[in-house]
């Protein structure tokens, strides 16, 4: 066995540190997904979310991909996290997250079906790799210049053009963007007192004319009294809904002074 | 220990992404689940670069992130769009395309 075929078995092997590694950081991208579902506010989703990737790219290093790893630190955790948290912050934290079930049964059906699909590949792949022998990215692969340097030589030979059709991508994605998003103005124009006027009277509104005011009389000055139409019926639009919802007070009989019994004495 | 455990771990987390996807209500929680299952695939990637012991898994696994990256630029951007128009991020209300 020569020196380069022991470094690549012992690449292969699965070391004791990175079995105490995986079931450490495993579980920990598990709890991170099974967070980010079950979190009832976005944002604490999207931070469900970060720990999972943080994880991924920590198992990345580990699985001598350190180039990958710290990309997927970089670009996920560190650019795409945070595009999501502007869209959150933008759209609003308390948006409210709709509970009820428009399908019935769609929450037990999904569920079902993920637990279906779990154990069906989960079984396949126990199944079907249980004794694959791993080569691991040996010397040979990885050559002098290392993981980056290794995949910087097969992005610019053997997969230049795939990497040639990614910037144009960007370039689209990036116009797409902010075509998307850019805000129009509401309206160009302002719009005139006629064709005010003639939406008001196409039925812009409820009503043509504003709400008529409440009633104020010598007696009470509140706006929890009606104005009154002309054949005395009280005007229901001139008291706010609020007011009108709440049922009115009995009146207690006003105390008047005594006056006769003073004049007596 | 062998390889297969990081196949396992992938496939749950895969699984988790698409109820996540079927079940919430939220346009941008959908959108992070589907990330997850990207990243899921990422991780496969990655484990089947190092059993076969080249690289091209690698380099595969860079350009999903690269394409992960401009679906997601794009997506949030008609996230936003449709919020501007409906002043409501949830999917049951967007039934349609226009209006």
């Amino acid at each position: 066995m020569t020196l380069a075929q022991a470094v690549l078995a012992q690449a292969a092997e699965v070391s004791l540190g990175e079995t105490v590694t995986f079931w450490i950081l495993g579980p920990l991208a598990l709890a991170g997904a099974l967070g980010m579902i079950f979190a009832r506010n976005a944002v604490h989703s999207a931070l469900w979310l970060a720990l999972t990737m943080l994880n991924l790219g920590a198992l990345y290093v580990v699985q001598q991909a350190p180039f990958l790893g710290f990309v997927q630190i970089i670009v996920y955790t560190g650019a795409v996290m945070m595009l999501f948290l502007f869209v959150l912050m933008l759209i609003g934290r308390d948006s409210p997250d709709a509970v009820a079930e428009v399908l019935r049964g769609q929450r037990l059906a999904a569920a079902v079906l993920g637990v279906g699909l779990a154990g069906l590949l989960s079984a396949a792949l126990a199944r079907a790799l249980s004794s694959v022998q791993s080569v691991g990215l040996g010397a040979n692969d990885l050559g002098s210049a290392g993981n980056v340097g290794g995949i910087g030589r097969l992005l610019f030979t053997d997969f230049l053009f795939p990497f040639e059709l990614t910037s144009a991508l960007l370039i689209t994605a990036a116009v797409g963007a902010m075509v998307l998003g850019h805000a129009r103005p509401r309206s160009l124009a302002k719009r005139g007192q006629r064709a005010t006027v003639q939406a008001r009277l196409r039925g812009e509104h409820d009503r043509i004319s504003p709400l008529p005011g409440p009633g104020v009389f010598a007696t009470a000055s509140s706006v929890a009294t009606p104005a009154v139409l002309p054949d005395g019926s009280v005007a229901s639009d001139s008291l706010a809904e609020i007011i009108a919802s709440v049922p009115a007070e009995p009146r207690e009989p006003r105390e008047l002074p005594p006056s006769g019994q003073e004049t007596k004495s | 220990m062998s390889p297969t455990y990081y196949l396992l771990l992938s496939a749950l987390l895969f699984s988790i992404g698409a109820v996540g996807v079927l079940v919430r209500r939220n346009a941008i929680v959908v959108f992070m689940c589907i990330e997850l299952m990207l990243n899921a695939v990422n991780l496969t990637l990655v484990t089947f670069s190092r059993i076969d012991g080249r690289l091209d898994g690698q380099i595969i696994a860079f350009f999903v992130m690269v394409v992960a990256a401009a679906e997601v630029v794009v997506g949030l951007a008609i996230i936003m769009s449709i919020f501007r128009s409906r002043r409501s991020a949830s999917i049951d209300d967007a039934n349609l395309l226009k209006y």
